[in-house]
C-alpha cells in the first residue's frame, strides 16, 4: 500500500521508534519568537543545557512589537522586557535573530518562506499554532507549546504520536473574486473547528494545484482553525520556482539533488487516507464569519443565521452566545453589517500578493468616512517590496494607515487593538471573543473583501462596488 | 514535574463549548517571561461578569474544571495550561480537547481527561445541585469517581506512566541522544541551515 505525503515526511524523520512509545521525530527547522520562548530558555539554563542546533534555529520579533515608530524604544515596559529577553537569550545561546529594524524582521511565518528556510520535505516547528502555514511547501509543520520549544532547543527532536491523515479535495473552477481565504473558511465551516483534530490535512485537487504559493500558505495557515495541527500541499513546479534563488535555497548540484527528492514527496496513487472530503469550487462564494469561532462562517450573500434553526443543542447555544457577543440580529443580511475598522495583514494574509490584491480594489478609491483601515505588511521585506511597487501610496491615498511589520491587530498584543464593541473586517485567522481587543468584534474575510468593505463601510465583495 | 497518581477535589462546572485559549488567557496577559502569575488572567474577559461561574462562592476552591466540547482550541500558548495550574486546577475534563492544548497539559502535568458528553453532563448536573460533591480522578485505575459512580477513561500507557512518575520528557530523550547524533549524520546536504546569513 502506498503512503500519503505526510506519512512519507514522517517516515523520513523518525529517529527512534519503539513499541508503546511515541516516535522520536527529528526537527529540521525551529522558528522562535518572543512570546513562547522565554520560559523555555529559562528551563535550559536551570538544567545547564545548551541549544543543540543553533544552526537549525532562527528567531524574530513579531507578536509584541509596535507597528509605529519602530525606531523608538518599545513604549510598553512589559512588552519591551519580553523582546529584550529574546534578544538576550539569542545572544547567550548563539541563535540568529532578526530584530525590529532588521530587514528580515517580520511575522515568523512570513520570514521563514521569504528567506528560503522553508523547503519541501522538512519538519518545521514553532511555538505558534499558525506554523501550519509552512505546510504549503510540502513540509510537515506544526505549532508547539513552550515545553516542546524547550525540548526542541535541547534535543532538536520531539516525541510525537503519528497523526491520521485527511484528504481535502478541492475541484472545479473558482468564480472571479473568490480566493484561497474563501476556500479555507468554507472548509472550516464544513468540517468544524474540531473536525481536523488528530489529523494532518492534505489539500489536493486542481484548484489547489492552480494556487500560487502565497495563496497555498493562506490555506495551510488556517488548518489549525479546523483543529488540525498541520496541513500540507504536495510540492510542484510552483513550489520549486518560489524556493529557487531564495537566500537559503540549495544551489548548484545540491539544488538538483533537492528537487529530485522533492519530486518523490506526494501521496501515492494507492495511498489510503483515514478520511476524505470533497469541496466543489464551482459553488464557492466570498466567505465571511458571523460568529466567534472560525467555523461560524457563511457566504457573504447570506444572512445572519437564526439559532432556532440549528438542530444540535450545543451548536445552537454557541450560536446564541455568539450573536449576543457580536451584537447581531438573526436574519440581517451580512452585507448590511457596518464595520468600524478594516485590518489587512497577519500570517494569513500579510504577504505581498495579499497587499497587491487589496490595492487593485483600493486604487483611486477612498476608505469610507468613519472607517479606520490598518495595512500591516507581514514582514519588513514585504513592506519594502510594496513600497517599491507604489502600493503604500495606494493605501495612503485611499486613507488607510501604512504600518511596519508584525502580528499587530491579529491578536492585539501590541497597541493595535479594537476598542470594546468596535467591529472589524479582518484578514486574520481568529474571530474569538476579544481576540483583537477586549470586547472587539471580528469578521474574518479575504483581502478582496477587506478592501471592498473599507470602501463601502459595510461587509462587501468587489462585485458590490 | 510533579507526580500525578490521583486527585480528589471539588468541581467548577463550565457549561461552554469551544473555550479557546484566547478565553483561557487573553493575549495581553502573555507578556510575562515566567511560568507563574498567570492566575490573574485566567478567563480574563469573563471574570468581570459576577455571574460567571468562577465568581460564584459555592465553587471557590474547585480544583477540577469540567468544560464543554472542544476545550483549548486555537493558539499554542502553554500559558493557558499555566494559568489553569496557577489558579489551582489539577484536572480538566471535557469530551474533546484541542490537540496542542492537550499535548501542552501533558507536558506540564495538568491532567486532561476525556469523558463522553453524557458523563460530562451528568457531572455538571450533580455538581450544580451540590457543589460540595467531591470527585476523585485516579490515574492508576483510569477512573473518575463521585458519589456512587465510577467512570473509566482512556489514556495511553506511555503518557500515563510519564505523568505518574513525573518524568521530564527532555531527560527521557537525552537518554537516546546517540540515536539523534546518528540520525543527524545522515542529514541531506541540501537541507538549509540558519547560520551563516546568506544575502
Amino acid at each position: 500500500m502506498g503512503k500519503t505525503l505526510a506519512e512519507k515526511i514522517w517516515a523520513d524523520h523518525v529517529v527512534r521508534s519503539a513499541e508503546g512509545e511515541p516516535d522520536l521525530i527529528y526537527i529540521d527547522l525551529h522558528l522562535i519568537h518572543e512570546v513562547t520562548s522565554p520560559q523555555a530558555f529559562d528551563g535550559l539554563r536551570l538544567a545547564g543545557r545548551q541549544v543543540r542546533r543553533p544552526d537549525l534555529t532562527i528567531a524574530t520579533e513579531d507578536h509584541n512589537v509596535p507597528t509605529l515608530n519602530i525606531d523608538q524604544p518599545i513604549a510598553d515596559p512589559v512588552s519591551k522586557l519580553q523582546v529584550d529577553t529574546l534578544r538576550k537569550n539569542c545572544a547567550e545561546f548563539g541563535v540568529r535573530i532578526h530584530s525590529l529594524g532588521d530587514i528580515d524582521q517580520g511575522i515568523v511565518h512570513v520570514v521563514g518562506p521569504q528567506l528560503g528556510l522553508t523547503q519541501p520535505g522538512m519538519t518545521i516547528v514553532c511555538g505558534d499554532s499558525h506554523t501550519s502555514t509552512h505546510g504549503a511547501f510540502g513540509a510537515l509543520a506544526f505549532g508547539i507549546g513552550t515545553s516542546e520549544v524547550e525540548h526542541v532547543l535541547a534535543t532538536q527532536t520531539l516525541p510525537l504520536v503519528r497523526p491520521k491523515t485527511m484528504a481535502i479535495n478541492v475541484e472545479g473552477t473558482l468564480k472571479p473574486g473568490v480566493t484561497s481565504k474563501d476556500i479555507i473558511l468554507a472548509i472550516i465551516a464544513e468540517i468544524g473547528t474540531g473536525g481536523g483534530q488528530g489529523y494532518v490535512l492534505e489539500y489536493r485537487g486542481n484548484v489547489i494545484r492552480e494556487l500560487s504559493m502565497e495563496s497555498r500558505m493562506t490555506v495551510c495557515n488556517m488548518s489549525i482553525e479546523a483543529g488540525a495541527r498541520a496541513g500540507v500541499i504536495a510540492a510542484d513546479e510552483t513550489t520549486f520556482a518560489y524556493v529557487q534563488g531564495k537566500p537559503h535555497a540549495p544551489k548548484g548540484a545540491e539544488w538538483d539533488a533537492a528537487v529530485t527528492y522533492w519530486r518523490t514527496l506526494h501521496s501515492d496513487a494507492d495511498a489510503v487516507f483515514d478520511r476524505e472530503i470533497f469541496i466543489n469550487a464551482d459553488e464557492l462564494e466570498p466567505f465571511v464569519t458571523w460568529g466567534t469561532n472560525p467555523g461560524q462562517g457563511l457566504p457573504l450573500n447570506a444572512s445572519v443565521p437564526n439559532p432556532a434553526d440549528i438542530a444540535d443543542e450545543e451548536e445552537r447555544g454557541a450560536a446564541e452566545r455568539a450573536l449576543t457577543y457580536m451584537g447581531l440580529v438573526a436574519g440581517t443580511p451580512l452585507k448590511e453589517i457596518k464595520v468600524d475598522t478594516v485590518f489587512l495583514g497577519s500570517c494569513t494574509n500579510g504577504r505581498i500578493e495579499d497587499l497587491r490584491l487589496a490595492a487593485t480594489i483600493l486604487g483611486g478609491q477612498k476608505v469610507a468616512s468613519g472607517v479606520r483601515m490598518l495595512v500591516v505588511p507581514g514582514s519588513a521585506r514585504v513592506r519594502l517590496q510594496a513600497e517599491a511597487e507604489g502600493l503604500d501610496k495606494v493605501f495612503i491615498d485611499a486613507g488607510a494607515e501604512w504600518r511596519s511589520a508584525g502580528c499587530s491587530m491579529c491578536l492585539g498584543m501590541n497597541p493595535d487593538q479594537l476598542a470594546p464593541g468596535e467591529r472589524a473586517a479582518s484578514t486574520s485567522n481568529r474571530n474569538f471573543e476579544g481576540r483583537q481587543g477586549k470586547g472587539g468584534r471580528t469578521h474574518l474575510v479575504s483581502p478582496l473583501v477587506a478592501a471592498a468593505t473599507a470602501i463601502r463601510g459595510t461587509l462587501s465583495s468587489p462585485a458590490d462596488l | 514535574m510533579e507526580k500525578f497518581i490521583a486527585h480528589t477535589g471539588t468541581v467548577l462546572p463550565l457549561r461552554r463549548s469551544n473555550v479557546d485559549t484566547d478565553q483561557i488567557i487573553p493575549a495581553v496577559y502573555l507578556k510575562r517571561v515566567t511560568k507563574s502569575g498567570f492566575e490573574d488572567g485566567l478567563f480574563g474577559a469573563w471574570r468581570n461578569d459576577p455571574e460567571f461561574v468562577i465568581n460564584k462562592p459555592e465553587y471557590s476552591g474547585a480544583t477540577i474544571l469540567v468544560a464543554g466540547v472542544d476545550f483549548g482550541t486555537g493558539s499554542s500558548r502553554e500559558h493557558a495550561v499555566w494559568a489553569l495550574q496557577n489558579y489551582g486546577f489539577k484536572v480538566v475534563i471535557s469530551s474533546r480537547f484541542a490537540d496542542i492544548f492537550r499535548g501542552n497539559s501533558q507536558k506540564a502535568g495538568l491532567l486532561t481527561v476525556i469523558l463522553d458528553q453524557t458523563d460530562v453532563e451528568a457531572i455538571w448536573a450533580a455538581v450544580e445541585s451540590d457543589p460540595t460533591v467531591a470527585l476523585t480522578v485516579d490515574l492508576e485505575s483510569k477512573t473518575v469517581n463521585y458519589a456512587d459512580r465510577s467512570i473509566s477513561f482512556a489514556m495511553d500507557d506511555y503518557t500515563r506512566w510519564r505523568l505518574m512518575e513525573g518524568l521530564d520528557d527532555i531527560g527521557l530523550t537525552l537518554k537516546n541522544i546517540d540515536q539523534v547524533s546518528a540520525f543527524e549524520a545522515t542529514r541531506a546536504a541540501h537541507k538549509p541551515e540558519t547560520l551563516p546569513v546568506l544575502h
